[in-house]
């Protein structure tokens, strides 16, 4: 029973590797697609963040960016990458509550569900006290 | 600066940060934002922002391969999480009420307390207790793979490491860096959990943490993605690499120089904040 408890244990643990290790590197990819199209067409442009002027409302909300991006502009490709980062994190807890409800484990799927609160408040309510 | 110019040195610096801080065990993160802010004169928030979304990057880089090895418990990381990522939106919400001076002083203190944890190794006395009801109830003693096989461990003094696992979620969202060091402190002193499941467990947490405030973040326009874009990528590949070498090296006076850098740029973040020189 212990033995068997452990084996399933160790198959959740390895789910959630691949999970971070796909999640990370879809990410990067899209951000690197961003990047190179970016590169391309603002490379001469001068930088400077010594002053900060905050982003635009297409940059700052998930909807926003997603439909920015495939408007085809490089900077909202870039910032769609760094939101799938910051979503994956979100796959994972949701598969971390699956497991823990496979198991039975009620207390812990209350557990997780307040993280995944917490998580989808800070992104999609979070304008409510920014 | 133009943007090609600015993207390849920022990119190269994340590089190299990630790579030591990997090697050293002292995180990327905590030097990113006194690199962008020191050397590069980005603005505090914006530095921020970067230095977070990497430092998600980082943790679901490395925990992937962590988890695997069976060291982490993930039932202690997912109660605990409940405290750091409330802790994280507290610290991202208050990085818009606390002027960038404070941030600066509160950086640089920081800084120093992760360069002195650094230097300790504890030799721990094993004291065999019995079980403690609250870890008990919340099913956290577990096992790990140790050079004996596996090694059972018990969870203690629950409340206390929830307590300190809140502050370290407010500073990783006040300051945008993971709070690895804080977080270790929690489990491994506070509640005694041995000290390779605390690293392994603190590092899949620290992710999670980071995202609660990162979306905060975002919709206060802090996360820039021209600056992000090379931060991150430098920080993940950097640190991908640092974990490689770190198994062939020996990284004892690497650590002491890199300790000896990071008191410098608290010192310097410190300075700068008293000044008023952000």
């Amino acid at each position: 029973m212990q033995l068997r408890r452990n084996l399933d244990e160790q198959k959740v643990e390895n789910v959630i590797a691949n999970l971070l290790r796909a999640g990370v590197l879809v990410a990067a990819l899209v951000v690197v697609g961003g990047a190179v199209f970016y590169l391309g067409t603002h490379s001469w442009l001068r930088v400077d963040y010594r002053t900060f002027h905050g982003e635009p409302d297409e940059l700052k909300t998930v909807h926003g960016i997603v439909r920015y991006a495939f408007s085809g502009q490089a900077r909202g490709m870039m910032q769609l990458g760094l939101l799938l980062l910051i979503a994956s994190t979100v796959t994972r807890v949701i598969f971390s509550m699956v497991a823990f409800a496979i198991e039975n484990d009620r207390m812990y799927v209350l557990f997780t569900m307040i993280v995944l609160a917490v998580l989808l408040y800070s992104l999609f309510g979070s304008f409510l006290i920014a | 600066m133009n943007v090609i110019e600015f993207t390849f040195l920022v990119w190269t610096g994340s590089l190299l940060a990630g790579f030591l801080g990997a090697l050293t065990g002292l995180g990327g993160g905590v030097v990113l934002v006194p690199l962008l802010t020191i050397f590069f004169h980005v603005d505090l928030r914006y530095a921020i922002g970067a230095s977070l979304v990497s430092v998600i990057a980082t943790s679901s880089g490395s925990a992937a391969a962590y988890v695997k090895e069976g060291f982490s418990n993930i039932r202690v990381g997912m109660f605990l999480e409940i405290a750091t990522t409330l802790g994280a939106l507290l610290g991202a919400y208050l990085t818009a009420k606390v002027s960038a001076s404070a941030i600066a002083i509160i950086f640089g203190l920081m800084l120093m307390y992760s360069a002195f944890v650094s230097r300790r190794t504890r030799p721990r006395t094993e004291v065999e207790r019995p079980p403690d009801t609250c870890a008990t109830k919340l099913k956290m003693n577990a096992t790990f793979p140790d050079t004996s096989g596996m090694r059972t461990y018990n969870v203690y003094r629950v409340p206390a490491g929830f307590g300190v696992m809140f502050g370290a979620g407010a500073l990783s969202g006040l300051l945008g860096i993971g709070s690895g060091a804080l977080k270790v402190v929690a489990m491994d002193q506070a509640m005694k959990i041995p000290f390779k499941v605390s690293t392994t467990t603190s590092n899949f947490m620290i992710g999670v943490t980071a995202a609660a405030s990162a979306g905060v973040y975002l919709s206060r326009g802090y996360i820039d993605p021209s600056l992000a874009m090379p931060v991150m990528l430098g920080v993940l590949i950097g640190s991908l690499m640092g974990t490689r070498v770190l198994v062939k090296t020996q990284t004892k006076s690497l650590r002491l120089l890199f300790s000896g850098v990071i008191v410098l740029l608290g010192l310097e973040m410190m300075f700068k904040g008293f000044t008023g020189g952000f």
